[in-house]
């Protein structure tokens, strides 16, 4: 393989253009960091099928008994209607960011508080880190979906899409705090670090001007296989027969194809959507997290 | 670790449902009355009765030592949907179901998928295989149960190779026979199926970056200097160092596996636990899905801890013996 300058450095050479140039550059990595690229275009395409089908279709479809019943695709329907009605291209509109959206805010939350946490366990350590590593021990051990079954039989009239959210978003900083902290042990040993500790700054202005930029890139990859998790979970609660029963997102059209045995009824055009969407959303955001894991940590270029 | 994690799962399952002022026995009266059209009256007494029967009627700091009590002894009480079978027994008859199945796909994928992966990163096996990394990574995204919706329409609805669900065919009874062992497998290689393939992609890429490590280090430059064959390194020198990490990781993702195996039984109607724990759930069991989920998460607590008392046969340099 050619030696070629990192993207990073050749973006910094000020030169008239910068703008252009930097597009430029980021297009260069794209091509060589091939997980990178295609899990954005995957993502980037349920994107435009999302918007495009903002322009073409009346989201109020997605309600039941808004079209015949179990009508296949055709002209006017271009993916068919389910059982109660609604127009599944509609329902998939609909879905695919209500679902996406969810994960996000999950993934978000999970993210901001695990890295808090981390930054504080790892950089302080003493007690609160024995705790702290322990707690996230502990509740890493037990699968967040049996907790959320607990939370989700206890609420009466079912889950609405926002407390689903953060029920997920509860449980989701388990993971990033683990890894940041990890992380913040092995940079807080290096030069600068201690170099700028000698200085007399104080620990919170260590964290935020020289161990946060450092872990940016390991921010977002937790980023998005925290979003990944968020959707696995939703999904999971969904397909249990405890997601929003009223809202069409992915995961309860799922459970509406098993909960109906559209399999084995012969209505294909009901579960291959949400499945296609689904599959695309998974991949998408594991390549993009593989892609941004060899941003992070160009050893493992060239690896996957 | 052991203790504080069921402990822990045991308070949490206590809490949860305490803090939502849900009244499962209301509940249910209410759902039956609905369903039977009965005469609302009495009620009022009948919840009383069944909470006296249940234990709710008492103090919450009794009822936790009475939980932890209970479930020291597996004791999770009734079921509430189906009253005179105890949780314990229908968790005991669902057992057997999920635990076949999740052991073997485990198995079976982790096997599979560590020797695929040290032969990919073993740099003298054949390219062909390589092909074979890029399709098995695309389906390690996807949910398991995914997987296994396509199969069903695939394999049992068009091509009716595999029955479409359930875990043996009606009108058979349980009994120890071929013809019966025979049935089972028939209906369990779809589930397991989309278990092994989804999760194979997932062990091979861990092992095939570990082996390509164990290349880079010395004593298999050196073991390669001493004229050793390759299949002796490749089995002694290299496999028996990743085994370690290997195993690390299986402990790691034994949440993920049950949970999943969960959503695989739902789909598929396997007699399992995740089946009956759907079945718990969508008839408001609130004892049946207390006690599933406890059991699971003591499952996977002492799955680790078995894992860990392992690792001093693998991996010599551990012990738990004070230096």
């Amino acid at each position: 393989m050619a030696i070629a300058v990192p993207p990073e450095q050749a973006v910094r050479q000020r030169n008239p253009g910068a703008f252009t140039e930097r597009v430029l550059n980021v297009f260069r990595y794209l091509r060589r960091n091939r997980s990178l690229l295609v899990g954005l275009s995957v993502l980037f395409a349920l994107f435009l099928f999302v918007v495009i089908g903002r322009l073409t279709v009346d989201i109020g479809e997605a309600r039941p008994m808004s079209v015949g019943s179990l009508d296949p695709p055709s002209r006017e329907l271009p993916f068919g209607s389910d059982k109660q009605g609604r127009n599944l291209y509609a329902v998939m509109v609909e879905g695919t960011p209500l679902t996406f959206r969810l994960g996000l805010i999950a993934g978000v939350i999970g993210v901001t508080v695990g890295a808090f946490v981390g930054f504080v366990a790892g950089y302080y350590g003493g007690v609160i880190d024995d705790v702290l590593k322990v707690l996230v021990d502990v509740g890493l051990t037990i699968p967040g979906l049996l907790i959320l079954i607990i939370i989700a039989m206890n609420v009466k009239a079912g889950l609405t899409v926002n407390q689903m959210t953060f029920s997920i978003a509860v449980l989701a900083w388990l993971y990033p705090a683990r890894v940041v902290r990890s992380q913040v042990l092995t940079l807080k040993e290096r030069g600068y670090v201690q170099i700028a500790r000698l200085s007399g700054m104080s620990g919170r202005k260590v964290i935020v001007r020289e161990l946060l930029p450092n872990l940016f890139p390991y921010l977002v990859a937790a980023l998005v296989a925290s979003v990944a998790a968020a959707v696995l979970a939703a999904i999971g609660l969904e397909m249990l027969g405890l997601g929003p029963f009223e809202a069409p997102t992915l995961g309860m059209t799922l459970y509406w194809v098993n909960y109906n045995a559209a399999i084995i009824n012969g209505w294909w055009w009901w579960w291959v959507p949400p499945i296609v969407v689904i599959a695309m959303l998974f991949i998408g955001l594991f390549l993009t997290a593989v892609g941004l894991d060899e941003l992070a940590n160009p050893r493992l270029r060239n690896r996957v | 670790m052991f203790f504080l994690v069921v402990w822990l799962a045991g308070t949490v399952n206590f809490f949860l449902p305490r803090l939502g002022n849900g009244d499962p026995v209301r509940d249910k009266l209410l759902q039956q009355a609905s369903l039977g059209g009965n005469v609302q009256a009495g009620m009022d007494d009948m919840v009383a009765d069944y909470d006296k029967k249940f234990g709710l009627d008492t103090p919450l700091w009794d009822q936790y030592v009475n939980y932890t009590r209970d479930m020291l002894r597996f004791e999770f009480n009734y079921s509430i949907a189906n009253y005179p079978a105890k949780v314990l027994d229908i968790i005991g008859d669902a057992l057997p179901w999920t635990l076949g199945l999740l052991f073997t796909t485990t198995l079976i994928s982790w096997l599979v998928g560590g020797l695929l992966g040290a032969l990919l990163g073993w740099p003298r096996s054949p390219r062909s295989l390589r092909y074979l990394m890029p399709p098995l990574l695309a389906l390690n995204a996807i949910p398991f149960f995914l997987l296994g919706l396509v199969l069903i329409y695939l394999f049992a609805f068009r091509l009716n190779w595999f029955p479409l669900s359930g875990g043996f065919s009606i009108g058979t009874f349980p009994s120890f026979g071929w013809g019966f062992a025979w049935n089972v497998l028939h209906h369990s290689i779809l589930p397991a199926m989309a278990i092994i393939v989804v999760s194979i992609g997932g062990w091979a890429l861990t092992m095939r970056s570990m082996m390509v490590t164990t290349f880079g280090e010395d004593y298999v430059t050196y073991a390669d200097a001493k004229g050793l064959k390759s299949r002796t390194i490749f089995v002694h020198y290299s496999i028996r160092n990743v085994l370690l990490p290997q195993t690390t990781a299986l402990a790691l993702v034994l949440g993920q596996l049950i949970t999943g195996t969960v959503l695989v039984e739902v789909i598929f109607s396997y007699p399992g636990i995740g089946t009956t724990l759907y079945n718990g759930i969508r008839g408001s069991d609130y004892y049946l899905v207390q006690g599933i989920v406890f059991f699971l998460i003591l499952s996977i607590a002492l799955a680790t801890l078995i894992l860990d008392l392992i690792y001093p046969l693998l991996d010599p340099r551990i012990t738990y013996q004070k230096a």
